[in-house]
């Protein structure tokens, strides 16, 4: 008897104990929660609410649609077309981005001379904003007398218009960005490098392992945390790098540089269809939930973290 | 942590979009708004009135220090109303940042748009009709100093809703250096299709084209030149109703589409806006289409001869206006609207229209600054100026509709399609055709 009433005391006071930690947590918590809801939550209601009704220049006041405007999306040329895009957008940056990055990481790792110059080099295209990185590259691009077009015209092809033509306009989009984001992800890669012991590779070593098995057995497993955070990073922001288009393409020629987030800019600051603009934003979403979906319950279970 | 990470980036991503716009617009009318309400009161003595002035610049130069230049003036001698110019980017800047105000019911007072936003802005109920004003300062009488062409796309169902100020045309630069090494007359542009064509591909060779014309972003402006010289404009003047796949529209983008692909004479596919300039300059290309907004930065830093003319003609000369025009707005009080129309009106006057002209390159809205001395000295030293001004005869307004980015988008899509080799002229725009239809099916009811 005296147990059981000793036990429940203990329970009872856990369970306050508990209590009293968690409202603790929620309070820590409360700031950015509150700013989490305010300005994100808050607006992803809004925009879903909104993506049912038809709000356009020509409906002065907005009319419930349904899922009107979803249906004409889908049956939407343009809107298939970004689609595809930024898929194949993310294809071309994502993997060239994150095997330049490790490469120049483990190359930055291991020079001995020039090391601060080497990352510093690497690094550089990250802190030039995307406006003024495309119009660099839309120089370099310029048919005839851009660097692009000098290089080319040595052996032989030149007058290539790379932004101009519908097949090269996204490998053009694709070759800058990688080269815009790879310094960024190595600095990530780096911070990676630092943290493998450098035991493993002293025991590596005297057991007289080649660098390429060292690299495939030790540092590439090591280094999968980074990798698939530095994955979720690029290919966010496959779906989030637009700023380069407005300088040089405009989605052109014909959209086959478009992407969603820039077709969403149009649809709401161009065309003025805030409706169909919401739509696009959800799909943006969803996308991008799916993203980081497939990151918590995929991938992170079969990742060895030190 | 990484979780919190990656559902951040996923959270801040989506939503800067819609709701971005509605706060920075907040944000940026904030301190107008404190200055309006202030003024308003203070308006009601027949005292002091505060306008906000929205501006964008879409030209090379030091833009601003003039626009505030002249301002100042306007206050000078209006003491009791002040202006506050805010300069919005570029004018696809200017049109968001003025439909957050409109929407967050903070409209600027007074705005330079595009000509071209008349409809968009009808739609949203932003802007007043002009006509009230007008008739206390000389009905058309007052009207009839501003150049036809330029009114067009203020004017709607008989009421006027805006008042030129920094609009341009199309014309062609060639290179006079060039034309003698090809054993052309350098004095004598070439004045129709079949011509042009011809010294085109003369022109043409050893890493040089004969002729650039710029698409990105303005495909739908390019096509109208040969449209308005092959037959009429692309639209009716009341914007309901386009008329893309007629068979002298296809006929025009064939010969445009040709002067690539056949001829040789012009770079394939999609040429920037802005390298067109720059080829000019660098001897890349012996002739371009491009805004006489571009006059004086080419009259800068040519390092050749060049010379202006018409654009070619086929059955006539033509080519569409471009450029903005002062809105006043809806939802701000009376005596607001009456100063923002004493400042619209004395940024117009004869001889500022003349000096903006002269420090632009644009074409100078009123007949009248043209008999101004300071343009006549000018024009004496630079005759090129005058091209733009001769040219307005044939000029006719620029694309605008009811739901005119979307229409716009859908003509530009499909001149490009065609001029990269996807579609044929006429499969290209009856498809825009058949399109834009259906974006103006809603207008149509």
């Amino acid at each position: 008897m005296k147990r059981i009433k000793r036990w429940r005391r203990l329970t009872s006071n856990m369970r306050a104990g508990r209590l009293k930690s968690n409202l603790f947590a929620w309070m820590l918590l409360l700031p950015s929660l509150l700013f989490l809801l305010l300005f994100t939550f808050y607006p992803i209601f809004l925009t879903l609410r909104l993506s049912l009704f038809q709000a356009d220049l020509s409906s002065p006041e907005p009319t419930f649609v349904g899922l009107g405007n979803y249906r004409t999306m889908f049956g939407d040329e343009v809107f298939r077309k970004v689609m595809s895009n930024n898929v194949w957008f993310a294809l071309g940056t994502v993997p060239a981005g994150i095997a330049l990055a490790l490469l120049m990481a483990v190359f930055a790792n291991k020079a001995l001379r020039g090391k601060g110059f080497m990352r510093a080099a690497f690094f550089y295209p990250t802190l030039i904003p995307m406006i003024a990185a495309a119009n660099i590259w839309l120089f370099i691009y310029t048919p005839e007398y851009g660097l692009m077009s000098r290089v080319f015209s040595w052996f032989g092809g030149s007058g290539i218009n790379w932004l101009g033509t519908p097949g090269l306009v996204m490998w053009a989009m694709i070759l800058m960005v990688v080269w815009k984001e790879a310094g960024y992800f190595m600095i990530f890669y780096l911070a990676g490098l630092q943290n493998i012991s450098k035991e493993l590779y002293e025991a590596a070593h005297v057991d007289g392992v080649s660098r390429f098995t060292v690299f495939r057995k030790i540092t590439f497993p090591l280094l999968m945390p980074t990798t698939l955070f530095v994955s979720i990073v690029a290919l966010t922001n496959a779906f989030k790098l637009v700023d380069h288009l407005m300088i040089m393409t405009k989605g052109g020629p014909n959209n086959a540089s478009n992407l969603l987030l820039y077709y969403i800019y149009e649809t709401a600051f161009s065309f003025w269809d805030q409706g169909m603009a919401s739509a696009l934003t959800v799909v943006m979403i969803a996308v991008l939930l799916l993203i980081a979906a497939v990151q918590f319950f995929g991938l992170d279970k079969r990742i060895h973290y030190n | 942590m990484r979780k919190w990470n990656a559902m951040g980036l996923t959270a801040t991503l989506g939503l800067s979009l819609l709701t971005g716009c509605g706060n920075s617009a907040g944000s940026g009318n904030g301190t107008g708004n404190a200055g309006v309400e202030l003024a308003a009161t203070a308006a009601g003595n027949g005292e002091k009135v505060e306008l906000t002035y929205y501006y964008p610049i879409a030209v090379g130069g030091p833009l601003t220090a003039t626009i505030e230049a002249m301002t100042a003036d306007f206050m000078k001698e209006n003491p009791n109303i002040t202006v506050k110019p805010v300069y919005t980017g570029s004018y696809a800047d200017t049109a968001v940042k003025t439909q957050a105000g409109v929407q967050a019911k903070q409209p600027p007072d007074v705005a330079v748009l595009q000509s071209t936003e008349l409809f968009s802005l009808l739609d949203m109920d932003a802007i007043i009709p002009l006509d009230e004003f007008i008739e206390k300062d000389g009905g058309d009488g007052y009207l009839s100093d501003f150049y036809p062409a330029f009114m067009e796309n203020s004017q709607t169902e008989g009421k006027t809703y805006s008042i030129p100020f920094q609009r341009s045309t199309i014309v062609l630069y060639y290179n006079k250096d060039m034309f003698k090494a090809a054993g052309l007359d350098p004095e004598k542009a070439p004045a129709t299709w079949d011509e042009m064509q011809q010294y085109a591909v003369k022109l043409a060779g050893g890493g040089k084209w004969g002729l650039e014309i710029p698409v990105t972003g303005y495909a739908y402006w390019m096509l109208q030149t040969f449209a308005l010289q092959n037959g009429g404009n692309l639209m009716t003047p009341d914007g309901k109703k386009v008329m893309f796949n007629t068979p002298e529209n296809v006929e025009g983008l064939q010969y445009w589409v040709d002067l690539a692909a056949k001829h040789k004479a012009m770079p394939g596919g999609v040429t920037d806006w802005s390298t067109v300039p720059s080829d000019f300059l660098e001897g890349k290309t012996a002739m371009m289409y491009h805004t006489t907004g571009n006059l004086t930065n080419v009259k800068k830093n040519a390092s050749f001869d060049f010379g202006v003319s018409f654009l070619p003609a086929a059955k006539q000369y033509g080519s569409p206006t471009g450029g903005g025009n002062f809105y006043i707005f809806k939802d701000i009080d009376k005596n607001k609207q009456e100063a923002a129309w004493k400042f619209v009106k004395f940024m117009t006057e004869t001889e500022r229209a003349a000096q903006w002209s002269i420090d632009t390159g644009y074409v100078a809205v009123k007949k009248s600054a043209y008999e101004t001395d300071r343009m006549k000295k000018y024009a004496a030293d630079f005759p090129a100026a005058l091209v733009a001004r001769d040219q307005l005869e044939h000029a006719a307004a620029e694309l605008s509709t009811h739901n005119n980015g979307k229409i716009v988008k859908i003509l530009s899509d499909s001149v490009q399609a065609a001029l990269t080799g996807g579609m044929t002229p006429a499969d290209a725009l009856k498809k825009a055709q058949d399109e834009a239809d259906q974006a103006l099916a809603p207008f149509n009811k």
